[in-house]
């Protein structure tokens, strides 16, 4: 937990990885390709007295985790989100099996959610189903640009996706977690669009939506989306460390998100370990919309702090918050509905 | 004729810079001579065309995976910019150091379009994702005319009144009907300034919406904007790509 100020802050990071970025472990220029841009991202901005080598980056450990997080970065709760891409990477880039191994070792600190692909038909059910049991799922992590051999990637519009989220209902499996990339099925298209959001988040109006990165580089067309939909969240990676470099974007950024949706439906994450969790917290926590931009967009209160480092990720993951976080709050722990059931 | 012919040095090279400066990032809505896409540019003397009738470009894009049917666009916009110059015979147009670099540049080369490039993961041209973007554009823009007016003590609810020819000069009017040209959108000084995607009138009760929703576009668009710049910058370093000639005025974004 983060204390400042004589306030406390019960922080999930509600996205974070344990990969493997190795030469060895990349299956060609692709897997090459792509740990190269995320370290592009971790570079281009974070403070430099958090930057690490390509080589650490590539392959951090378990302690190097459980330290960013857990000791230094005020993490309470991680949850995993796996993205396998194993086109790219020979065992997968960050799988469900990888990271849950990691949380096995961490009761209570870690969740590892699992993912599935459409693609897979029939016979990927039946395995979705077994991870879903393996791993006592409570959510899933798509990436719709994930390749698969000719395939460069799907909508969630696609009929098996359906027939996935069916099954997601059935398990008891609630939060889906959406990550749009580069391509998608046709090509031609943007692959961007967030418009496939709008169509399965009423369609499954029990399953709740977490677009990450908050449809960035589509924030206008989350936002538009969000706000006619309730079960659809905006997770706050990539989003996030503009508060560094960019403060006044970020300001926007939080602004924007602030009118189209509501306090509540807005989750911190670090994107661990493109960032680290430790400077993101405190910088949040700290921060404030610039005053020549208060008339426009109001002023971020500590309870809208509190909800979004951790309280709103609490809520749809069931997740116990110690009552000295909530106590100071108008409405109290009603606010978070932290109280499990 | 050749391009040679009483030409000063220097000047098909200054004719070619000009012309990727008309081609656009449709994504960012900026020239990507403004973005630093601009890895390399030469001209050449050819066999046919004689000196300074060759053009060889590279370029270049903040990351591997930049989406390939927007770099597809820059590539083949750089080369019709390129080869409808007066002189120029022979144009060399690539992109680099990206994933989809060889089907793009082998693609624009034999002027296959986009489905013709990416045989079997396309369905069409890309038409209208450029007209998507070309409407978000002009929003963005939208926004920018009307926060000058905001700040000149304009209140919105007549906003829906508003025509082409109330809005005071400006870089910002200026860009706006460049981009109501690009959408197809009237620029008649009669014409509505807040219009949908049709032309047709806004309510009054649905402009301040409308305008809300603009003012979205221009913080994502310019967002992105600059963060593809920083990208850009921590892959190949500052000061590293290719630059007009000095004292060149640019146009605001």
């Amino acid at each position: 937990m983060y204390a400042k100020d004589g306030e406390n802050y019960f922080v999930v990071d509600s996205h974070i990885h344990f990969w493997d970025g190795t030469p060895a472990n990349q299956r060609n220029r692709y897997g090459e390709g792509f740990t190269n841009c995320f370290y592009d991202y971790h570079k281009n901005l974070s403070p430099e007295e958090y930057l690490w080598s390509p080589e650490k980056f590539a392959a951090y450990t378990e302690q190097d985790l459980v330290r960013d997080l857990f000791e230094e970065g005020h993490v309470d709760v991680g949850i995993f989100q796996p993205t396998y891409l194993t086109d790219f990477y020979i065992n997968g880039f960050n799988t469900t099996e990888r990271n849950g191994a990691v949380a096995e070792r961490h009761p209570g600190r870690l969740i590892a959610n699992g993912a599935f692909d459409p693609r897979d038909g029939e016979g990927g059910l039946e395995a979705f189903d077994r991870q879903a049991a393996r791993w006592n799922l409570k959510g899933v992590k798509l990436y719709t640009a994930e390749w698969k051999g000719e395939s460069k990637g799907y909508k969630l519009t696609d009929p098996w996706c359906y027939r996935y989220l069916e099954r997601c209902e059935q398990l008891g499996i609630r939060n889906i977690h959406i990550h749009k990339g580069p391509t998608i099925y046709p090509l031609n298209r943007d692959a961007f669009d967030v418009a496939d959001v709008d169509d399965v988040a009423t369609a499954f109006p029990d399953l709740n939506f977490i677009i990450e990165h908050v449809g960035l580089p589509r924030l206008e067309d989350f936002c538009w989306i969000a706000t006619q939909e309730p079960n659809v969240y905006g997770g706050l990676s990539v989003a996030m460390p503009f508060i560094h470099t960019r403060p006044r974007y970020f300001a926007q950024i939080i602004g924007e998100l602030l009118y189209w949706l509501d306090e509540n439906r807005l989750t911190f994450s670090s994107d661990y370990a493109i960032w680290h969790p430790k400077w993101l917290v405190e910088k949040f926590v700290d921060f404030q919309i610039p005053e020549d931009m208060q008339a426009e967009y109001g002023v971020l209160t500590t309870d809208v702090k509190k909800k979004i480092l951790g309280l709103n990720a609490a809520r749809l993951y069931d997740l116990e918050v110690p009552a000295s976080v909530t106590a100071s709050m108008n409405g109290g722990s009603r606010v978070a509905g932290a109280v499990p059931a | 004729m050749t391009a040679a012919a009483g030409v000063r040095p220097g000047a098909v090279r200054e004719a070619v810079w000009r012309a990727l400066g008309a081609v656009r990032d449709p994504e960012l809505d900026e020239p990507i001579t403004d973005l630093g896409f601009v890895h390399e540019l030469s001209v050449h003397a050819t066999e046919q065309g004689g000196p300074d009738s060759g053009v060889r470009v590279r370029l270049r894009l903040p990351t591997y995976f930049c989406a390939p049917n927007f770099a597809y666009l820059m590539v083949a916009d750089a080369h019709d910019a390129v080869q409808e110059l007066a002189g120029v015979v022979e144009v060399d147009v690539a992109l680099e150091d990206h994933f989809a670099a060889e089907e793009i540049n082998a693609g624009v080369a034999a002027d296959a379009g986009f489905a013709g490039s990416f045989p079997g993961q396309a369905t069409a041209e890309l038409d209208e994702l450029r007209r998507t973007f070309r409407q978000k554009a002009h929003l963005a823009c939208l926004d920018r005319v009307y926060r000058h007016l905001v700040e000149q003590g304009w209140k919105i609810d007549c906003l829906a009144e508003v025509r082409l020819r109330d809005v005071p000069e400006s870089a910002g009017r200026s860009g706006l009907l460049r981009r109501r040209r690009d959408v197809g959108l009237s620029t008649d000084p009669d014409a509505l300034l807040v219009v949908d995607e049709q032309g047709r009138p806004v309510p009054s009760a649905e402009v301040a919406r409308r305008l809300r929703f603009a003012k979205a576009v221009r913080v994502s668009v310019e967002g992105n904007s600059a963060f593809c710049r920083g990208l850009l910058t921590t892959r190949y370093g500052a000061g590293t790509g290719e630059t007009g000639p000095a004292g060149e005025e640019r146009e605001r974004p």
